[in-house]
C-alpha cells in the first residue's frame, strides 16, 4: 500500500484541504487503486525519451516589452470575500 | 419538429423570413419547457431580452447576429456569473470576458445561458456538478440517462434544440464523448487553435475550447468564429484560420484513412464495432484507401492522462484559496484554517480526489516515478501519431466505448469511470484535432458516435471527412 494514513494527511496538508476521518479512509482506498493502476507505465521503456511538457508545435511569438497601467484594483477586488481600504483582507497572521 | 440548422437560420435572418426577436423567443419558449433537464446553471430571460434590444439597435452586419449560443460555464463572461459548476465559485462575477466568448459577442451572437458541466470539467457524466445532474434529452420517461461530460450541459442544449450551437472545452474527451452520448456534432480543435484566456483552467497542457452543433457545416462556421491567435495565452498558435465552411469538400477520393488496431478493445459492444466497420465501408466506397495502422502505446494513454491531468489540476486549483474571489469558509481561526476549510467545503469529492493525487505525484520523491515518467510516455504516444500520419491523412475510430448510460448507474470505482475516455484521451495527449459525429444507433435506439482525428491544424480535413460520413448517413 503506497498511501497510508500518514501519507494522506501529508498530501492533504500540502493541498490545504481539511479531511475528516471518513474522507481520509475513502481517499486512501481510491488513491491506492489509482496508483496501482498507473503502475503499468513501468512496463514502458522510456530510456532516452525526452519528457513532453508542451505539445504546441508553434514557436512562441515575441511581443513588444511595454508596460500597461490598467489601474484595475477596484475591478480585481470586486469579487473578494473580504476587503479593506483597497486590499484583500484575511484573518490575522501574526500572533 | 425538425431542428433548424445555423446555416439555414442565417439565411432566414438575412432574407427577413424571421426576425432576431422571433427566433430567440422560439428558443426561450423551448428552454422554459425543458427546464427539467437542468441544462443551465445560469439562465436569465431578462438578460436575453436585453441582448435582443441591443442588437435591434445595431445596424452593422455581423456574421452571427442574433444567433442563440449556449456557453459552458467554464468560460468567464462579464454579463453572467461563472461557476465552473463548483461551490467555490458560486458567487463569482468575472470582470473580464474570455477570448472565445468575446469573439462570439463581436460577431453578434446572443448568449442564452451558461451550461452545466462536471465540477471544473472533471468527470464524464456531468454528475459531479455542484448544481446537480444534467439529464440527457434523449432519455425515455423514468429512465434518465447521463449526457456524458464534462461538457454535458452544452451537448444537451444542442440535442434538445435550446440553441444553435454551444461552446465546450475538451481536456481528455469532454466535448467528443458528450457529443456522442447526445447525438450531436462536437469538435475539439488542435491544442492552441483557440485561446485559453478566460477559461477556468483544469489541465493547461491539454485544455482546449471547441464547439457543439447540430451538424458538421454549422460546426465549421462556429469553429472559425472562436479560433485565432491571442498573446494572452502563451500556447496560442499563430496560424492562419481558413474559412472552414467555404472550403468544405466531401470528395475524399484518393485519401487514406488509418484504422488503429489498438482501438479494438475487448468488451467493446458489438454495435460499436459495427458502426466503426460501417464507417470504414462508406469511406472505401468514396475512394478512400483503408490502411491498418498501429498506435502501440494506446493502452498507456489513460494512466498517463490520469497522472498528468491531476498534476496540472492540483497546481491550477491552488488559486482557489478564499482570498481573492469565490467562496470563503466561516471557520477562519487562522490563515491556514481559512485555506483548509475553504477548500474542504468549496470543492466536491472528485475535484478533491484529483487535487490529492496530483499533489502526490508532484511531491518530493515521487515526481520522477510518476509525473516525469508520464511525460515521457506522453512523448511516445505523440510520436505514435506522428508516425501514423506519415501513412494516412486521417484516422477513424469510435468516440466512446458505450452509448449514454443511466444517470443513476453507480460509479463508485473511479477507474471504471475514467475508461469512458479510452478512445478520446490519446489524441488529447498528442494535441490533435478530433470531431465526433452521430453515426448509427444501438439496440435501444441511442446514438453512437464516430471520431475522426487529423494532423495538427488540419481541421479542414477533419471537417471534410465528417461531412462526407454525415451525408452518407442522412
Amino acid at each position: 500500500m503506497k498511501i497510508d494514513k500518514n501519507t494522506i494527511n501529508k498530501i492533504a496538508r500540502l493541498s490545504r484541504i481539511k479531511l475528516d476521518d471518513k474522507e481520509s479512509e475513502d481517499y486512501i482506498k481510491d488513491l491506492n487503486s489509482i496508483l496501482d493502476w498507473v503502475e503499468q507505465l513501468n512496463e514502458v521503456n522510456t530510456e532516452n525519451v525526452e519528457p513532453l511538457s508542451n505539445i504546441s508545435s508553434s514557436i512562441l511569438p515575441k511581443r513588444e516589452d511595454v508596460s500597461k497601467d490598467t489601474n484595475s484594483s477596484e475591478e480585481i477586488l470586486e469579487n473578494a470575500p473580504d476587503k479593506l481600504e483597497g486590499f484583500f483582507a484575511v484573518p490575522k497572521v501574526v500572533e | 419538429m425538425s431542428k433548424s440548422s445555423l446555416k439555414q437560420t442565417l439565411q432566414d435572418l438575412e432574407s427577413k423570413k424571421i426576425s432576431i426577436r422571433e427566433l430567440n423567443q422560439d428558443y426561450l419558449k423551448r428552454i422554459k419547457e425543458k427546464e427539467n433537464l437542468n441544462v443551465f446553471i445560469h439562465f436569465s430571460e431578462d438578460n436575453i431580452l436585453k441582448q435582443i434590444d441591443n442588437l435591434e439597435k445595431d445596424n452593422s452586419t455581423k456574421k452571427l447576429k442574433g444567433i442563440p449560443i449556449a456557453i459552458k460555464d467554464l468560460f468567464c463572461t462579464k454579463s453572467m456569473p461563472t461557476t465552473a459548476a463548483s461551490k467555490i465559485l458560486q458567487n463569482f462575477n468575472p470582470t473580464y470576458e474570455s477570448f472565445v466568448t468575446q469573439k462570439l459577442l463581436d460577431e453578434g451572437s446572443i448568449f442564452i445561458g451558461k451550461t452545466n458541466l462536471d465540477e471544473f470539467a472533471m468527470g464524464s457524466a456531468t454528475n459531479t456538478s455542484f448544481f446537480g445532474n444534467t439529464i440527457n434529452p434523449l432519455s425515455k420517461e423514468n429512465e434518465p440517462l447521463a449526457p456524458g461530460g464534462s461538457s454535458g450541459g452544452s451537448a444537451a442544449a444542442v440535442a434538445a434544440d435550446l440553441c444553435l450551437g454551444a461552446t465546450g472545452t475538451d481536456t481528455g474527451g469532454s466535448i467528443r464523448q458528450p457529443a456522442s452520448f447526445c447525438g450531436v456534432v462536437g469538435i475539439k480543435p488542435t491544442y492552441g487553435l483557440c485561446s485559453r484566456w478566460g477559461i477556468a483552467a483544469f489541465a493547461s497542457s491539454l485544455d482546449q475550447a471547441g464547439i457543439f452543433s447540430h451538424n458538421v457545416e454549422d460546426a465549421s462556421i462556429l469553429l472559425q468564429s472562436i479560433a485565432g491567435f491571442d498573446q494572452r495565452d502563451s500556447t496560442s498558435a499563430k496560424v492562419d484560420i481558413p474559412n472552414y465552411f467555404e472550403n468544405l469538400d466531401d470528395d475524399l477520393n484518393g485519401k487514406t484513412v488509418g484504422i488503429p488496431k489498438e482501438y479494438s478493445i475487448d468488451g467493446t459492444p458489438m454495435e460499436i464495432s459495427q458502426i466503426w466497420e460501417d464507417a470504414i465501408k462508406v469511406l472505401e466506397k468514396k475512394g478512400v484507401e483503408v490502411k491498418n495502422i498501429s498506435l502501440p502505446h494506446t493502452k498507456y494513454a489513460l494512466p498517463t492522462y490520469y497522472i498528468i491531468a491531476p498534476a496540472e489540476a492540483s497546481s491550477n486549483l491552488a488559486r482557489y484559496d478564499g482570498v481573492k474571489y469565490g467562496f470563503r469558509s466561516d471557520e477562519i481561526d487562522s490563515l491556514d484554517a481559512m485555506y483548509e476549510n475553504t477548500r474542504a467545503q468549496g470543492f466536491g469529492r472528485e475535484v478533491k480526489r484529483r487535487i490529492l493525487i496530483g499533489t502526490y505525484v508532484l511531491s518530493a520523491g515521487y515526481y520522477d516515478a510518476y509525473y516525469l515518467k508520464a511525460q515521457k510516455v506522453r512523448k511516445l504516444i505523440a510520436d505514435d501519431f506522428n508516425k501514423a500520419f506519415k501513412e494516412c491523412d486521417f484516422i477513424v475510430t469510435p468516440t466512446a466505448p458505450s452509448a449514454a448510460f443511466p444517470l443513476n448507474e453507480k460509479q463508485s470505482d473511479p477507474i471504471k469511470m475514467y475508461l469512458n475516455d479510452v478512445f478520446t484521451v490519446p489524441a488529447s495527449l498528442a494535441g490533435l484535432p478530433g470531431i465526433s459525429i452521430p453515426f448509427g444507433k444501438d439496440k435501444n435506439n441511442l446514438p453512437l458516435g464516430i471520431q475522426i482525428l487529423g494532423k495538427h491544424f488540419d481541421e479542414q480535413q477533419v471537417f471534410n471527412v465528417a461531412l462526407s460520413l454525415e451525408r452518407s448517413y442522412e
